[in-house]
């Protein structure tokens, strides 16, 4: 298809930020996802954020009902979903109002007119009709999307409803238009999903939808985003809850140890359990158990008959598997635990972001509890944060933490395939050798306990959570032996920090100001401290992904540096720690709004920081 | 190391470590018991696990020459799902209490009987919490007065086989601590079944709940209390000169009283069957209490049906033979992927 008609104007921009909105059932989920497949394939780079509601069905045309999609894409580096869109697409008039004030002064503004009926206006809370005035901030164009759709299938044998259904796809024909996206992955797609009737109508609409572009004098310009600059290689895209699944696997297969995955559905968690789920000829096994603790019970009872256990969930069911936790640590087993952190307190805004659980993490046990700690920076690091924190498990004979939250979770991101032999394959191996075996005695460079699997002659014997001799594994109220052993237990985890790679300053070691963030708000902090120094500050950032146990060279970076901010998506919990562990005059900054940090609020208090006396 | 080559006793499964149970606790009999069926079943000693919670029963593990692991309050059943799903070839044993069991752990007892996991489950009932120093269990009757009942228990009791039977257990039966031979029989019969095997083992707590099963464990007074469970045989109790039997009519219990010499089926005694596929029989079973029936002893039911353990490894096996053994580079590439090229 040839992407401009006659009268049409082709203008380059650098990058553009695109916002699907509509109501739950419009599909604007799917438009997003395969906008994005084509926006990969089109070579620029992307980030993406679904915002979807907590309800399955909400009231039709309701606020509660708006689901959107937004992405960002650009011929130069991304790393968050935008702060603002450039482009609103609002297929009812409650997607628009719950949409615009989020849009760039001046943003184009799609509306599918034929929505705007009186009855949806009143349900989205309109008292009139918002087009007109919405004219004075923004470029409207208002297409009759459901019209020219039925239209475009008046001769196919299909009823309205179902002709309807199809829309989304008229309107991501109009967009691929709109910004020369390829129209092929998605027709693909299309094909190898249904057939008859229902492939004819959804692959005629995304054409006429297309055409419609080339055709209407609505859309004078249509834009092209060249290709970004990219590392060569097999590119995916991959969400951040797909790519905490495929390392669960990845880590049966690079460490040859059949995994067994227990969990409990929880959102935004699910998705890593039925993801897994699809790989039995992996040897994977998954358990959908009763309930949060006897997923990590049953993932500790598999570590203990030999296999890799891991278990999956987000805030509230975190707080519930702390007391298995606690006997895994007392165990000396290999866990990895998974938590993709939810906005809070309690049920909270269970699809919302937030990251607060890092406190929970590393203190939520009875009794001094130390476990290692991993959180990933972005969807693709998921996958190997996973794969580390087997690594670290086995190694160490310890249970893991990772975090990931609600963001990385649905986000997706372009990911660079990894070559499978270049991955680590840490080794597996369990103690036989039954001379001089003891269940506590421990390999002098990394504390960790043998590894004695059931079904080994002559290694029979008995762990537990009570207070265990040094040595023999028996139970012991030794006062002495318990001190010990919790000194041991916390120099274990500590000594861990022998395999973490030394941190790397973003920006000059002799800035004024460092930024230290961790876990899914890289994006933001790094895209805010480059921006900041385009505008002559004086900022620097680190991000951690290593949070207990610490980079070692974590505090004499710190120490480098006069100010310090910590921005966090909760209210001061990384803060807390640099303070508390490292003495030095760090400064929060938090939010906890169920929504990332926008790349402005963090620019607005790096300026505030910078023109604030030094401190004393 | 010579366990492969040497028949094993009831020593091998003794460990080295000191038993703590209080002088005249029940759970003596039953350790005793345990180790005597251990070598007889044929399964090397480290392919056993004794899995335990929280409470005096729990400490079980230790002192067995087996693997052990002593788990959190409640969870043993969790556990054990893990464990023996992961590896089928272990024989396990969960140990637990009625409060361990059916108060904190009924929740995992209700998911670990319903999926029917190949595991034995010995549920030692005292009617009382031991550890915690006497304060009245799940299974403890009302109006018993405790530390943290003083007015009497306001509770109602939870009876461990009607609760097991509801969830679907395939295979349950009641044991008397202190009657060894008939505990040995029904650990065999529960090794043998394939499925959660539940076996609720009255046990006296001689110092918080001390004679609470004196009827039973008595041999003399057991006549009458006790109803003994034979597969074909019918429900007759008491002594020989006066023999009684249970009858169901309209599903609703009757002691029936039996002349000397006479045949209780023909006077409408129930003939006991482990197998009826509807657990309606066995609960009625279980429904029968003192003083006004017979506490049934022995194996309620029996029935035999797929468990989650093969099943799970028949879903691995089966998804390989029809995919193929996974390959994680397919995996990664799967889907839409594209080539960013040199330059």
């Amino acid at each position: 298809m040839s992407p401009t008609g006659p009268t049409k104007t082709v203008q380059q921009i650098e990058s553009v930020a695109i916002r699907f909105t509509g109501d739950s059932g419009d599909g604007m989920q799917l438009t997003g996802t395969k906008f994005t497949e084509s926006t990969a394939i089109a070579g620029n780079e992307l980030a993406t954020l679904p915002d979807y509601p907590a309800e399955i069905r909400a009231p039709i045309g309701t606020l509660a009902g708006v689901s959107g999609f937004q992405i960002h894409f650009s011929s130069k580096s991304v790393r968050t979903p935008a702060d603002h869109p450039d482009v609103l697409v609002a297929f009812n008039p409650a997607a628009l109002r719950a949409n615009i004030d989020d849009v760039r002064p001046n943003g184009m503004v799609i509306v599918n007119s034929d929505s705007f009926t009186a009855k949806n206006l009143k349900r989205a809370g309109y008292a009139e009709d918002p087009i007109p005035s919405l004219r004075d901030r923004y470029t409207v164009v208002d297409i009759p999307i459901t019209r020219l759709n039925r239209e475009s299938l008046k001769d196919l044998d299909i009823s309205t409803r179902d002709a309807d259904r199809c829309k989304n796809f008229f309107a991501l024909g109009l967009m691929y238009w709109l910004y020369h996206r390829p129209v092929e992955s998605t027709e693909r797609w299309l094909e190898s999903r249904f057939t008859g009737s229902v492939l004819e109508a959804n692959l005629r609409v995304l054409r006429a939808g297309y055409a419609f572009g080339e055709t209407t004098e609505l859309l004078p310009v249509s834009y092209i985003v060249p290709k970004a600059k990219i590392q060569p290689g097999v590119y995916r895209n991959i969400t951040g809850n797909k790519a905490l699944a495929w390392g669960i696997v990845a880590a049966g297969e690079q460490m040859q140890t059949d995994v067994f995955l227990g969990a409990y559905p929880i959102t935004p968690a699910s998705d890593v359990l039925h993801e897994v789920a699809r790989y039995r000829h992996f040897g994977v096994k998954t358990f959908q158990a009763e309930d949060e603790i006897a997923a990590v019970c049953a993932a500790i009872g598999a570590s203990f008959a030999g296999e890799l256990g891991v278990t999956t969930t987000s805030g509230p069911g975190f707080v519930l598997k702390q007391e298995a936790l606690g006997l895994a640590i007392m165990a000396e087993l290999p866990l990895v635990v998974i938590d993709v952190q939810r906005a809070g307190p309690s049920t909270g805004m269970p699809t919302k972001i937030e990251q607060a659980d890092l406190l929970l993490a590393l203190y939520g046990r009875n009794s001094d509890s130390p476990i290692p700690v991993i959180a990933a920076m972005s969807p693709g690091d998921c996958f190997y944060t996973v794969l580390e924190a087997f690594s670290w498990a086995v190694k160490y004979m310890t249970p893991v933490v990772v975090l990931s939250n609600g963001h990385l979770a649905n986000s997706s991101e372009p990911w660079r395939i990894p070559d499978v032999d270049s991955l680590p394959r840490p080794q597996v191996q369990y103690r036989t050798d039954p001379a001089n075996f003891q269940p506590y005695a421990r390999n002098p460079e990394t504390l960790a306990r043998p590894w004695a699997i059931p079904g080994t002659p002559g290694l029979e014997h008995r762990i537990g959570g009570l207070a265990k001799d040094q040595n023999t594994g028996n139970v012991s109220y030794d006062p002495q032996n318990n001190e010990r052993m919790i000194r041991l237990r916390a120099e274990k985890v500590a000594r861990i920090a022998a395999d973490i790679p030394p941190i790397e300053i973003n920006g000059s070691e002799n800035a004024e100001l460092l930024v230290v963030g961790w876990g899914g708000t890289y994006g933001a902090i790094v895209s805010a401290v480059e921006a900041a120094r385009q505008n002559g500050r004086s900022v620097s950032s680190i991000h951690l992904r290593h949070l207990n146990p610490f980079p070692s060279n974590l505090e004499s970076i710190l120490r480098r540096f006069d100010k310090i901010l910590v921005p966090e998506l909760n209210q001061g919990q990384l803060v807390r720690l640099l303070r508390a562990e490292f003495l030095v005059p760090a400064v929060a900054m938090n939010k906890v709004r169920g929504q990332p940090f926008l790349i402005e609020e963090i620019c607005a208090r790096i300026d505030e920081m910078l023109s604030e006396e030094a401190p004393r | 190391m010579t366990d492969h080559f040497n028949k094993l006793t009831s020593k091998d499964f003794m460990s080295d470590q000191d038993i703590r149970w209080c002088p005249g606790c029940g759970d003596y009999s039953i350790l005793a018991n345990i180790q005597r069926v251990m070598p007889e079943l044929g399964v090397p000693r480290e392919n056993f696990v004794f899995v335990s919670g929280i409470g005096c029963s729990s400490r079980f593990p230790y002192y067995m020459n087996t693997y052990g692991f002593h788990t959190i309050h409640g969870r043993a059943p969790a556990f054990a799902t893990g464990i023996k799903a992961s590896r089928p070839d272990l024989s396990v044993w969960v140990v637990t209490g009625d409060g361990d069991g059916l108060s904190i752990g009924g929740n995992h007892m209700l998911h670990t009987i319903r999926r029917n996991v190949d595991i034995q489950i010995l549920l030692f009932n005292n009617r009382v919490y031991g550890l915690t120093k006497g304060q009245y269990s799940p299974t403890s009757q009302i109006g018993m007065r405790t530390a943290s009942s003083p007015d009497g228990s306001i509770d109602h009791p939870v009876d461990p086989l009607a609760f097991a039977l509801g969830a679907g257990a395939t295979f349950v039966a009641r044991a008397i601590d202190v009657d060894g031979a008939h505990l040995q029989q029904l650990l065999r019969r529960a090794y043998n079944h394939p499925g959660t095997a539940l076996i609720e083992i009255l046990q006296n707590c001689p110092v918080y709940n001390d004679n609470e099963w004196l009827e039973l464990e008595d041999r003399k007074s057991r006549t009458d209390a006790a109803l003994i469970l034979e597969d074909g045989e019918p429900l007759v109790f008491g002594s020989e000169d006066n023999r009684r039997g249970i009858g169901f009519h309209g599903g609703i219990a009757q002691v029936i009283e039996l002349e000397k010499g006479q045949d209780p089926i023909a006077a409408g005694v129930a003939v006991h069957n482990e197998r009826y596929q509807t657990p309606a029989y066995a609960f009625a079973l279980a429904s029968l209490k003192r003083p006004d029936f017979p506490l049934p002893i022995g194996v309620f039911r029996a029935v035999e049906t797929a468990t989650y353990d093969a099943l799970l490894q028949g879903q691995v096996a089966g998804a390989v033979v029809k995919r193929g053994a996974g390959s994680l580079h397919d995996l990664l590439h799967s889907g839409d992927t594209w080539t960013v090229e040199e330059g």
